[in-house]
């Protein structure tokens, strides 16, 4: 099987303090990945790498995708709610690729955008400003945005964090139903319950990789109790890391 | 109401040319307020306001009050700038809005002294505080040009601006636009206000470019009407200003502007997008 994202010893991190530690391996096209670890494993940081926007200490990251064919959903808190903007002109920012900086919106483009509204159970939403959203209805038009960007490579930062049940039902549903269309998901998550019953596949992360593999084997409490014990703390005076140094 | 609404512009042309003047300005500086308000920009169009003062005085300083000179100098300078304060907000650890204010205020005395080296007090006024009234041909071209550019400008970087001010992350991943929209918005600010340096002045430039737009805030939760109207706004304030200077014999530059501000003060108590009769006085609740 092809693969749809390979990592070759890669350490990212920030002001040369790796969060992610020598991570070798590949995302089969098609896969659908769990990110798991305890806070400050590296997961978030290993998503924006894959977007491209932290570039790698060390190692590479491979996709061959371009910019369009990646869909990233990062944390909630980078949209600026306060702005006046309707939930259909937020969602229809998905058709970027197709539509860029002046391409037109016509009447296809529109009807893709209201089907993508229906899909994730917003009709009648479409005028409303993005301020007056709850946090689950504002992570379903998120979702919906997502829908229209038709990605090859869809990376979920957090996803469900703090959503009532019937919102991660529907919202895991799109997930299966991407699955389904042969995308490669990638979502950071931390309830493992969900993770054994949805995601087939999971990558547990303290820095550096635990164990990556089918889902029942990585999350074996031996796996989850070394993930805990290797989360050390930043190190100011950390020496330079000699691995793979030649 | 003839003689009080129409004639003091049917009687005199200075009047029709301020008042053409006003509405070219309203059309560039407005819509520009109301980005620089949703980037939670407002104070540095202020900023740069200052900061555009002692190029302007430099073109002064040169060639008098020569459009040209000072058209040239105050861009530039504005650039200058604004360049340096992202320069430096990236390199070292000062925050931008730190770097903008120690760069305006140095920028406001230099200007203040080229212009005293040269010049008198009343063209000191003048620079500070515009004239509105004196406006010739050339500088109405200017301010006309300067709309139509800002206009064409806002249609083509229009997606990444928006895009850049609802959800940065977004715009990165999926498109390089960010940067350069934001440097041509950053030109436009620049440009805008030395439009209006030349019929309010360096200081009352940011006013007809603030106000309205603030005001336009509290009447509009989408962002096409509140443009739409902060250009309103902005063109009603020029008008009032000019006939309240006009029969009262006040300075009009600080008469348009606080027209502007009263306009803002209305919205501020009656708006019905979060002003403060919502607030005190909600009316009964909804059944859903």
């Amino acid at each position: 099987m092809n693969a749809a994202v390979r990592f070759k010893d890669l350490t990212l991190g920030y002001d040369r303090h790796p969060a992610v530690h020598h991570l070798n391996g590949a995302v089969a096209d098609g896969a659908l990945l769990a990110l798991v670890g305890p806070n400050g494993a590296g997961k978030s940081t290993l998503l924006k790498g894959i977007v491209g926007l932290l570039p790698p200490l060390a190692g590479s990251i491979e996709h061959g995708l371009s910019r369009g064919e990646v869909a990233y959903l990062p944390q909630i808190a980078e949209i600026d709610r306060s702005f006046p903007i309707s939930v259909y002109d937020l969602v229809a920012m998905g058709l970027w690729r197709r539509a860029g900086v002046a391409g037109r919106i016509g009447k296809n483009e529109r009807a893709q955008i209201e089907k993508a509204i229906a899909t994730v159970g917003l009709e009648g939403f479409e005028d409303r400003p993005i301020g007056t959203l709850s946090g689950g209805q504002m992570q379903r038009a998120l979702f919906a945005r997502l829908l229209l960007q038709d990605a090859k490579l869809i990376l979920l930062d957090e996803p469900f964090a703090s959503l009532d049940a019937g919102t991660i039902a529907d919202l895991l549903e799109i997930i299966r139903r991407w699955h389904a269309e042969d995308r490669t998901v990638i979502a950071v998550l931390h309830d493992y319950e969900m993770v054994r019953e949805r995601f087939p596949e999971a990558l547990l992360l303290a820095r550096s990789p635990v164990a990556w593999g089918p889902t029942p084997e990585v999350l074996k409490p031996e796996n989850l109790l070394k993930a805990r014990h290797m989360s050390e703390a930043f190190d100011n005076r950390a020496p330079v890391c000699e691995v793979h140094a030649a | 109401m003839y003689d009080i609404f129409i004639a003091p512009f049917a009687e005199f042309e200075f009047m029709r040319r301020a008042l053409v003047g006003m509405l070219a300005l309203s059309f560039g500086a407005a819509p520009i307020g109301v980005f620089l308000m949703l980037r939670r920009m407002s104070l540095t169009g202020d900023a740069m306001a200052h900061a555009i003062l002692p190029g302007a005085a430099l073109g002064f300083l040169v060639a008098g009050f020569d459009l040209f000179a000072m058209t040239v100098g105050g861009v530039i300078a504005g650039f200058a700038v604004a360049i340096s304060a992202g320069v430096v907000a990236r390199v070292t650890q000062l925050k931008e809005d730190a770097s903008l204010a120690a760069f305006y205020l140095v920028s406001l005395a230099l200007g203040v002294l080229i212009v005293s080296m040269r010049g008198s007090n009343i063209d000191l006024l003048h620079v500070l505080f515009g004239s509105v009234l004196a406006l010739d041909n050339a500088t109405l071209v200017l301010l006309a040009s300067f709309a139509t550019v800002t206009l064409l400008v806002l249609a083509l970087t229009w997606r990444p601006l928006v895009l850049e001010c609802v959800d940065p992350g977004f715009l990165r991943s999926v498109s390089k636009t960010g940067g350069p929209a934001h440097i041509a918005f950053l030109a436009l600010v620049v440009l805008n206000l030395v439009g209006g340096f030349h019929a309010l002045g360096t200081l009352l430039a940011v006013g007809i470019m603030m106000l309205p737009a603030i005001a336009a805030r509290f009447w509009a939760t989408d962002l096409t009407r509140m443009i739409v109207l902060s250009v309103l706004f902005a063109f009603v304030s020029g008008y009032a200003g000019l006939l309240v200077s006009y029969h009262l014999a006040a300075p009009s530059g600080p008469a348009i502007i606080l027209a502007a501000g009263s306009i803002y003060g209305v919205s501020l108590a009656f708006g019905h997008v979060g002003g403060l009769r919502r607030r005190f006085v909600p009316g009964r609740h909804l059944e859903a």
